[in-house]
């Protein structure tokens, strides 16, 4: 599979802007209205509010204490949790849909923590920054150091990332493990879907970072 | 000869104290022989009464009242000076004005527990039958019977649903069966550094405990009452042991290190040369001052029995199966009575049953008592807690 044979485009509405996050609008888009979804690594509740006010039954998993703390005071239901080793305990199909927003590179077992995405949720969506963004290829390239971006900020020796991906080897993973990908959006800089329809190589330098809906099955 | 000076003895009497076992200085619902109170181990208790203080003023719609629930050796006296030791509220860096359990927003109720010593009927009453002191005559009792106790209270109120059922230790094995009996009748559950059971290590201090006011020759097989003495000094080693384990080994010894009390050099003898030891000797003269010994056996095994998954089969998520409640679980890094993994656990069932759940561990050295100190990112999540929740219920306040 290629992500080319699965990327048609998402569209926003007008009214969908200002308030929200682009990419926060896009994932929000993804999800049926009525639904149940598990924001893992919900930070400081942005999304599930946004969730909310489309009528979806939201709950997150946040490391930090702090979030958590202002995720309460919103009135989300929020629980203090690592995503690589709490997800374990949640049972199979608890919930519509996972979602794993700007995370995935900072889990120290991206493949079992998919894994586990798609066996708690019926969906999973999963963004990413894409280290194919021509911008780091550019630092790795001509800098020569580690690239660092606005979204990335720290230093290779302080960052909690640890496990950088292309949106190549992403899709490779979820070929790998028969994870099917019903519905690919690379976006740009500012967040925004890459409009056109492009060869996936494209995606791979000019997305900035990668949004996948995913669901089980499709293993070869 | 090795010199040991005695534990002081108690400084308030007897009489004090016996006065509010049986005509608490609180407010007190009777239930007469119409009304027995159904308990676990197979016994109608009948008559029963139990002791309550209120805070604040039930709203038209009933819909802002708050159960505060107490801990192995509370009682209701929450936030109002104790009768017998004179000492303020137990949480009132919880409740009061301007705290996350405003009295000018809710209405708040603590009910001393059934099998306690503070008004509530348990084994230091006047058993009607004799005349007599209960002593061990009066049946186990469990948590649950507890819950049964205070939902009849609640009823006897005039209130459906509780807005908010609060407590930590005991008090959050009590917030937990609420949910678990009544989940149609609790809004929103705060559970604090508790477990939906007793682990095997709890247990084995209980026991130590126990073990401790038994061994004391005034026990009597508890039949103290009818000897006019109690037995103070096997009830206080059993606080001073429990005490250890509500502590941590660097809150003790950021308190204490290994200074020593009132001298620079050892005495070489069993006097209390460390700091900690004086301190230890304190809570436990202190704790035999307010506490019935026999209360102390009682409420401890109704602690060991609390196992609300294997009240449905083992499977925890089946207790809060469809649960609508709003529940906020917290614990604390460096309690070991009630560790962290014991919360993950009731938050991964009630994730499982679909709750509304939220969760947050609270970063403090001071141990399982963290719930009862000033610990502002508790009372943080506490306040932000009940707060979206009255939003949601349509709480209207002065402040919003």
């Amino acid at each position: 599979m290629s992500v080319q044979e699965v990327l048609p485009l998402g569209g926003l509405t007008a009214e969908q802007s200002g308030h929200f996050r682009a990419d926060h609008l896009l994932v929000a888009e993804m999800v049926k209205p009525g639904s149940k979804v598990l924001d893992v690594g919900c930070g400081e509740g942005d999304l599930l509010q946004l969730l909310e006010t489309r009528g979806i039954d939201g709950r997150g998993i946040e490391l930090s204490r702090e979030g958590v703390n202002r995720c309460v005071a919103k009135g989300l239901a929020v629980v203090q949790g690592d995503a690589d080793t709490d997800l374990v305990n949640y049972p199979d199909d608890a919930f519509d849909y996972v979602i794993l927003s700007q995370t995935l590179q900072a889990t120290r077992q991206p493949k079992v923590v998919l894994e586990n995405l798609l066996r708690i949720g019926r969906r999973a969506i999963v963004s990413f920054p894409n280290f194919g963004f021509w911008r780091m290829r550019l630092q790795l390239l001509i800098g020569g150091h580690m690239p660092r971006t606005d979204n990335l900020p720290a230093t290779w020796y302080d960052t909690a990332n640890i496990h950088f991906c292309t949106i190549k080897d992403f899709v490779e993973l979820c070929d790998a493990i028969g994870v099917k990908m019903e519905r690919a959006e690379a976006l740009d800089l500012y967040g925004r879907p890459l409009r056109l329809r492009l060869p996936w190589w494209v995606w791979n330098m000019f997305g900035e970072q990668g949004v996948f809906l995913l669901s089980r099955g499709g293993r070869k | 000869m090795v010199g040991v000076k005695s534990v002081p003895s108690p400084a308030i009497s007897a009489d004090d104290r016996s006065h509010e076992v049986d005509h608490p200085s609180s407010q007190v619902a009777q239930f007469g022989a119409e009304q027995p109170l159904r308990l676990d181990c197979g016994v109608d208790l009948s008559p029963f009464q139990i002791a309550y203080q209120t805070y604040g003023e039930l709203n038209a719609d009933r819909s802002n009242a708050v159960l505060i629930c107490h801990a192995l050796t509370g009682d209701q006296h929450v936030a109002n000076v104790h009768p017998v030791t004179g000492k303020n509220g137990w949480w009132e860096t919880l409740v009061g004005p301007g705290r996350p359990l405003d009295p000018s927003r809710y209405f708040i109720i603590c009910a001393n527990v059934i099998g306690g010593c503070m008004g509530s009927t348990g084994p230091a009453s006047i058993n009607p039958a004799t005349g007599k002191v209960w002593g061990l005559d009066f049946p186990v009792i469990t948590i649950p019977d507890m819950v049964r106790a205070q939902a009849m209270l609640i009823d006897r109120l005039g209130i459906d649903t509780l807005f908010a059922v609060v407590g930590g230790s005991m008090g959050g094995m009590q917030v937990l069966q609420w949910t678990a009996a009544y989940p149609k009748r609790v809004y929103s559950a705060l559970a604090i550094a508790c477990s939906t059971r007793h682990s095997a290590q709890n247990i084995a201090f209980h026991e130590l405990g126990r073990q401790a006011v038994m061994a004391d020759p005034d026990w009597h097989n508890g039949g103290y009452a009818d000897h006019g003495i109690h037995p103070h000094r096997g009830l206080a080693v059993a606080r001073m042991a429990a005490h250890i384990t509500y502590l941590s080994d660097a809150a003790l010894h950021r308190k204490f290190g290994r200074r020593m009390q009132d001298r620079e050099l050892p005495t070489f003898s069993f006097d209390a040369d460390f700091q900690v030891e004086s301190y230890l000797r304190y809570q436990g003269s202190s704790f035999v001052e307010r506490f019935d010994a026999n209360s102390y056996l009682y409420l401890t095994r109704a602690m060991d029995y609390f196992d609300i998954a294997g009240d449905h089969g083992g499977v925890l998520a089946k207790a809060f199966a469809g649960i609508e409640t709003r529940f906020c679980v917290v614990s604390f890094t460096s309690d070991w009575l009630f560790p962290t993994s014991e919360s993950r656990a009731l938050v991964h069932a009630l994730n499982a049953s679909s709750a509304r759940v939220s969760f947050a561990e609270i970063e403090t050295d001071r141990g399982h008592d963290a719930f009862l100190l000033d610990v502002p990112e508790f009372f943080d999540i506490s306040r932000a807690f009940l707060q979206s929740a009255g939003k949601a219920r349509g709480l209207t306040t002065k402040d919003g």
